[in-house]
């Protein structure tokens, strides 16, 4: 990075942390937090979405689907989140190869498992064989994307269920009345006015979802905590940056992260909850009119 | 017309795992100096295991890649096909010849040592709590013997255990424990003999890849014959470092 840096065992300390915190291995680590954040923001709206679809099917007269949502929510919300984890990525990447291995290769005549082996021809590899490395990290990725949205999916779908049942059953009444179908008072009355009740219940799930991040490394992810295990370990002569162990101050900085995350993320449900009290009869709406008036 | 070459050719040797002109994939822990590590100048995989890999893919005229995955999924990761090979200082063990395969070594069966805080008693190896990490020989014998068994995931959390008093000592193999004896200035002493467990270190491949295996073998052997293996073996762990 610096000029000065070719031979650091010489250096003064300022230029040798200088020097130490542009390494190679440190830029992986800051590109790791940025990783988190786009994981972040790219699972919550597609658990949101998985939740919205699973609270539906709760929700349905048809049986079938009822007991899917049903199927779903309970058996996620049962297994611990380790063991998903580990099971996923294996059960769902063999999955996707299975398939593809009977589009592709239907004249196939050798077993696809082998003893312990897995075994698809080579056009059913995903990714694609001789892919290049950033299609493996985005399929890594996008395995991640679907194991944090399944599991947290499930767990937003009983909390927009429950809000769907806190809307004041009188709203429905009075729809009804107007001559609204049950469709059309759903999607007007009841799915507007749940988020105030499905907010406190979303927060908690975001914040759980914000401290599980951790569990990437599972999934062949290099994340921060993954970063902060292998820098912050007692680095012997043979590196270019020997040091002790120093991954109690790796692992504050994480804890410092985690918590600004955290604390903004509390800032901004505060703010969102306050705009979606606005005009609904519950006490914080309450509250408002009275401090409006 | 070219596609349908094209799957004839893969068709007819598919079968045989990796064709010569795919990509092998190479899988490593990077964990564990000076076997295999990041470098913490370049950010890249390096060690003895990355130098020979690339050695080893140039000779059999591979096109190799080097991924990186934990220790503990490092197994069901290759069967399931997410990588091709294994050189992560795996030893050769009955056990884990049950589920992979395994080329001819390319370390011998080197010697595993204890090393404990200087003035340590030497009855903690048969009694003490000693640290290893999970899931290899080493944890291994610990578990079979008198003394009890502290795993961890990493190897470097064993030397931490052992520094904050958690373990009484740490088995480990002797080329990782070398460097962090000799930069403790006397607070961590090797204790006692040396142990040899296994059968030496060699390429893990998927049991059904046989044509992988030989290729990698061969290859192997070739380095054996004309002195380049040994001379690698000096480079990153000394003269003293057992040779073919």
């Amino acid at each position: 990075m610096f000029s000065f840096c070719t031979d650091p065992s010489v250096l003064p300390d300022w230029q040798w942390f200088a020097c130490y915190f542009t390494n190679a291995t440190h830029f992986q680590f800051y590109r790791a937090f940025g990783v988190v954040i786009v994981l972040l923001a790219v699972t919550a709206p597609v658990a949101l979405a998985v939740g919205m679809l699973g609270a539906m099917a709760l929700r349905s007269r048809i049986w079938p689907l009822n007991w899917l949502g049903k199927g779903y929510v309970n058996i996620v919300r049962g297994v611990p989140d380790l063991v998903f984890f580990l099971f996923v990525p294996i059960a769902l990447g063999q999955g996707i190869e299975w398939v593809m291995h009977h589009i592709q290769c239907p004249d196939w005549d050798q077993p696809i498992r082998q003893g312990n082996d897995f075994i698809v021809c080579r056009d059913a590899k995903v990714p694609p064989l001789n892919s290049a490395r950033w299609v493996y990290d985005l399929y890594a990725f996008a395995m991640a994307v679907t194991a944090f949205a399944l599991v947290f999916g499930a767990f937003v779908a009983n909390t927009l269920h429950g809000a769907m049942q806190a809307v004041p059953k009188a709203q429905v009444e009075a729809a009804e009345a107007y001559g609204m179908t049950r469709a059309q008072a759903f999607r007007r009355i009841v799915l507007p006015q749940m988020w105030v009740y499905a907010i406190p219940g979303l927060s908690n799930i975001w914040q759980i979802l914000v401290k599980a991040t951790p569990l990437l490394f599972l999934l062949g992810i290099q994340d921060i905590v993954y970063w902060a295990r292998e820098l912050g370990g007692q680095k012997t002569s043979l590196f270019t940056y020997p040091h002790d162990d120093w991954r109690m101050w790796y692992f504050l900085a994480l804890l410092c992260f985690y918590l600004f995350l955290t604390w903004v993320s509390e800032f901004a449900f505060g703010r969102l909850n306050e705009r979606l009290s606005r005009g609904q009869a519950t006490a914080a709406g309450e509250r408002q009119r009275k401090a409006a008036a | 017309m070219k596609k349908t070459a094209f799957a004839a050719l893969a068709l007819a040797f598919a079968a045989s795992g990796a064709l010569a002109q795919d990509v092998v994939r190479m899988g490593s822990e990077g964990a564990y100096p000076p076997y295999n590590f990041i470098n913490d100048a370049t950010g890249e995989l390096d060690g003895y295991e990355r130098e020979l890999g690339d050695e080893l893919c140039r000779r059999a005229e591979l096109n190799c890649e080097w991924v990186i995955n934990d220790w503990d999924t490092i197994i069901p990761n290759l069967v399931s096909g997410n990588y091709d090979t294994i050189m992560a200082g795996m030893s050769i063990t009955e056990a884990r010849q049950e589920v992979i395969a395994f080329t001819q070594n390319y370390l011998l069966p080197e010697p595993s040592a204890f090393i404990a805080l200087a003035g340590t008693d030497e009855s903690v190896r048969d009694t003490g709590v000693i640290a290893a990490q999970s899931n290899t020989i080493q944890a291994g014998m610990v578990a079979e013997g008198d003394g009890d068994l502290l795993e961890f995931p990493t190897p470097d959390e064993t030397i931490s255990a052992l520094r904050n008093g958690e373990a009484d000592a740490v088995l480990a193999d002797k080329a990782f424990l070398a460097p962090y004896v000799a930069d403790s200035n006397g607070e961590l002493v090797f204790l006692g003999d040396d142990v040899l467990l296994g059968g030496g270190i060699g390429v893990g491949v998927r049991q059904s890849d046989d044509a992988l295996r030989e290729t990698l073998d061969r290859v192997i052997a070739d380095m054996k014959a004309d002195g380049s293996l040994n001379a690698m073996i000096e480079k990153w762990f000394g003269a003293d470092h057992p040779q073919f």
